[in-house]
């Protein structure tokens, strides 16, 4: 492929990110912090954002399972870790699923926990699927064509 | 002021002295608290997250900010490195929620046993959460995701850190520092270390930033406080501005326009009118019985006898009272002694000084910014002194002034709290309420004054009799003797540590500054003092009936102390050394009970 071409594509496929409300200004953020120290420091923090987000994801999944009683205290920790975990990469959509994940914490309401980890998981995935094949075109395109700004 | 750099050293060496186990290293160590040339660059950032990817992320940024960043997932990780390595950092940054450990709680620590900023993070930023960190000390809270602009300026924190500390230092001097020893004596390693860094750095950060900060160092900025603390600086332009307008025709509202200080009310500068009207009644009083005392400025005094009053009721107060109305009253006598005590040293308790007040003589002088007062305070203190030498207790400062707020108040709570006071304390003295609350004087904290505070033999005519003399005293004497009686009352309040009490008996050199910081201390602690009623108590305690014999000698001292009251920040110092705890013991030994008296005879006694 062209590498023109690429390159272009690197960066439609960034913006379609945001357009899409996917990802926040915090993934502009990292993409600043990317120098010639760490030329792969936006990748690098998304890998280990998704290592440590799929643990926190199985526990959450865990706990759900206990139904009698559900253990709202114990998924609302969970889930604020998780929240912060996703921050750190500016995943939008998905914090915005944990924020409602825990209203119904709070509420008590264990349905509502049910159904929002759900979509949630959906948003996660999605956005997990995006990035990687974003960084994979971005890797061969050179690794000045992901930063978007100067460092 | 060479005072103040001295007291520090020995200070120092006390400090060293009674905690063996304390390296000299620390203190010499360079990174103590000294910034370097290029600061905020180098800033030494503890970063402290259970989460890895933010981890990394803010060691990133803060590498970014040309900080030197050391990352830890664990709180009790992060508390080891802290202990290891004393000083070895100058900001931490810790997230709120940490499995092994409430970040609030590794927020306390880190305040109470390193006085370290701490800054906390979360994703949640709740209000509650936020009102919670800051409840336990954060200096200040970021919610993620952080921005590089919020960790460019993480430096102020710790060089506001730094500025307040060596403020603080100046006007604690060796206060503070003993204090803090004292504490660090009860506690572990860890608070002794943590002392004396404080010590150290707030005395680099000291000789840093030079002088006396003009506004109150202590306030406005802090937060609990709400009355004004009448600095030395800001006395002295108090007075000026009166000077200038004339005592006769003086007003709030003039005086206010001319000192030119933007955060001061009317109120502010005419309760501190009034207080300053019944100082110069008394000092004034006590000129015209006094043909011998050099400098004092001529007034309209009334009667001498408020001086002697005031003394003998304060020392008999002290005796009987636990409030600070004994303090309160005796302001000049009691404060000067209890100023010189080691107290100033670093123990708010005044009580030790006493054997330092001897010493201090000079120390006052330097202190002194006005050379006759110094003078006149020389005299008396070499004549008065004497005896306080042999001695190294006042009795005098026993007494357990509620007002003290500051120093009390804050060794109470660290004695109390496991740490907290810590925090307080570290808050340093402007943070320390100054309420009317009264504490318990604890008797244990020195020696000479336990023995006297523990049998306050203060007749009831004795105090009707003060009363009834000295009622113009009270006020005044408040607010300047606050200082004093601060110390004292923090020395009575605060249980002497073994450690605190030895610094105390060490140099006199701290003592000066103590005083000064007492000084400040003490302006503060009138103001939350229910000053009249107080100074009406002592002044019924005081008891005219002993003075007879010393009320010359009280009335010399009396003025003595007057006059550094006068100027503020002199007075405090001043006042301990010319107080002569001889005169004092001698009004109030026949109100204490023997053990004082044994106490007091030695000491204070004047001939």
């Amino acid at each position: 492929m062209d590498k023109n071409q690429s390159r272009r594509q690197v960066a439609s496929m960034k913006q379609s990110l945001f357009d899409q409300g996917l990802l926040d200004e915090q993934f502009i953020q990292l993409e600043g912090l990317q120098d010639d120290a760490n030329p792969n420091f936006v990748e690098e923090i998304v890998t280990l954002h998704y290592r440590d987000s799929s643990r926190l994801i199985s526990s959450i999944e865990q706990a759900l399972k206990e139904r009698n009683p559900m253990d709202f205290n114990k998924l609302d920790t969970l889930m604020h870790q998780f929240k912060g975990s996703s921050s750190s990469i500016g995943a939008k959509k998905v914090k915005a699923e944990c924020n409602l994940f825990r209203e119904y914490c709070r509420a008590g309401n264990a349905e509502g926990c049910v159904r929002s980890f759900q979509q949630l998981k959906k948003e996660y995935v999605a956005l997990r699927k995006k990035l990687e094949a974003y960084f994979q075109l971005a890797r061969q395109v050179g690794p000045q064509e992901t930063a978007c700004r100067s460092k | 002021m060479i005072i103040i750099t001295q007291p520090f050293f020995e200070l120092t060496a006390l400090i060293l002295a009674y905690s063996p186990s304390l390296s000299l290293t620390k203190m010499d160590n360079g990174c103590f608290s000294s910034p370097r040339r290029d600061f905020p660059a180098g800033l030494r950032v503890l970063v402290v997250d259970d989460d890895p990817t933010w981890l990394k992320i803010l060691e990133k940024m803060l590498k970014k900010c040309n900080y030197e960043v050391t990352t830890c997932c664990l709180a009790r990780h992060a508390l080891n490195l802290l202990r290891e390595r004393k000083d070895g950092y100058d900001i931490v940054i810790s997230d709120v929620n940490m499995p092994d450990m409430d970040g609030f709680k590794l927020l306390e620590h880190v305040g109470l046993e390193m006085d370290l900023p701490v800054i906390m993070m979360s994703v949640d930023g709740e209000t509650s959460r936020v009102m919670k960190g800051v409840q336990h000390g954060a200096c200040d809270y970021l919610l993620k995701p952080i921005r590089m602009k919020e960790l460019r300026n993480i430096w102020q924190h710790v060089f506001r850190k730094r500025i307040h500390e060596a403020k603080e230092f100046e006007s604690f001097e060796s206060f503070e520092s003993i204090h803090l020893m004292r504490n660090g004596s009860e506690l572990s390693d860890d608070g002794n270390l943590f002392a004396i860094e404080d010590v150290s750095s707030a005395k680099k950060r000291k000789d840093a930033d030079g002088k006396h900060n003009d506004k109150e160092c202590l306030d406005p900025s802090s937060t609990k406080k709400a009355r004004v603390v009448w600095s030395v600086d800001l006395h002295q332009k108090f007075v000026k501005a009166v000077n200038q307008i004339g005592f006769d025709k003086v007003g709030p509202k003039k005086i206010l326009d001319l000192m030119n200080v933007p955060w001061l009310t009317r109120e502010n500068v005419a309760s501190h009118l009034q207080k300053y009207r019944l100082y110069l009644s008394r000092i004034q009083k006590e000129n015209n019985q006094r043909s011998s005392s050099s400098g004092m400025k001529p007034s309209d005094f009334p009667s001498k006898d408020q001086g002697s009053f005031g003394f003998q009721n304060s020392l008999n107060k002290q005796q009987n009272d636990v409030s600070n109305d004994s303090y309160n009253y005796s302001d000049g006598s009691l404060q000067v002694g209890n100023v010189e005590t080691k107290s100033h040293e670093g123990d708010p308790h005044g009580i030790v000084s006493q054997s330092t007040i001897a010493k201090k003589g000079r120390l006052l002088t330097g202190n002194i910014a006005d050379t006759n007062m110094r003078d006149s305070l020389r005299v008396g203190l070499n004549q008065h002194f004497a005896p306080l030498e042999s001695e190294g207790n006042h009795p005098v400062f026993n007494c357990s002034m509620p007002t003290q707020y500051s120093w009390t108040e804050v060794p109470c709570m660290q004695l109390k709290e496991e740490h907290k006071s810590y925090v307080h304390l570290e808050d340093s003295f402007s943070k320390l309420p100054l309420h009317g609350k009264q504490h318990p004087i604890h008797v244990d904290q020195s020696q000479s004054v336990a023995s006297i505070n523990s049998t306050p033999s203060i007749t009831e005519e004795e105090v009707a009799a003060c009363i009834e003399a000295k009622p113009l005293f009270t006020d005044y004497k408040n607010d300047y003797a606050s200082s004093i009686s601060s110390i004292g009352n923090a020395v009575d309040s605060f249980p002497i540590q073994p450690g605190s009490l030895i610094m105390n008996d060490q140099s006199s050199e701290p003592i000066s500054t103590i005083n000064s910081g007492l000084k400040t201390q003490g302006y503060n602690n009138l103001s939350f003092i229910s000053d009249l009623e107080l100074y009406q108590r002592n002044l019924l305690l005081g008891g005219e009936a002993n003075t007879a014999p010393l009320d010359e000698d009280l009335h010399f001292y009396w003025l003595q102390g007057e006059r550094y009251n006068m100027n503020f920040g002199l007075q405090h110092i001043g006042m301990p050394e010319y107080y002569d705890p001889g005169l004092v013991s001698e009004a109030a030994t026949h109100l204490y009970d023997s053990n004082d008296y044994s106490v007091i005879e030695q000491g204070l006694f004047i001939a």
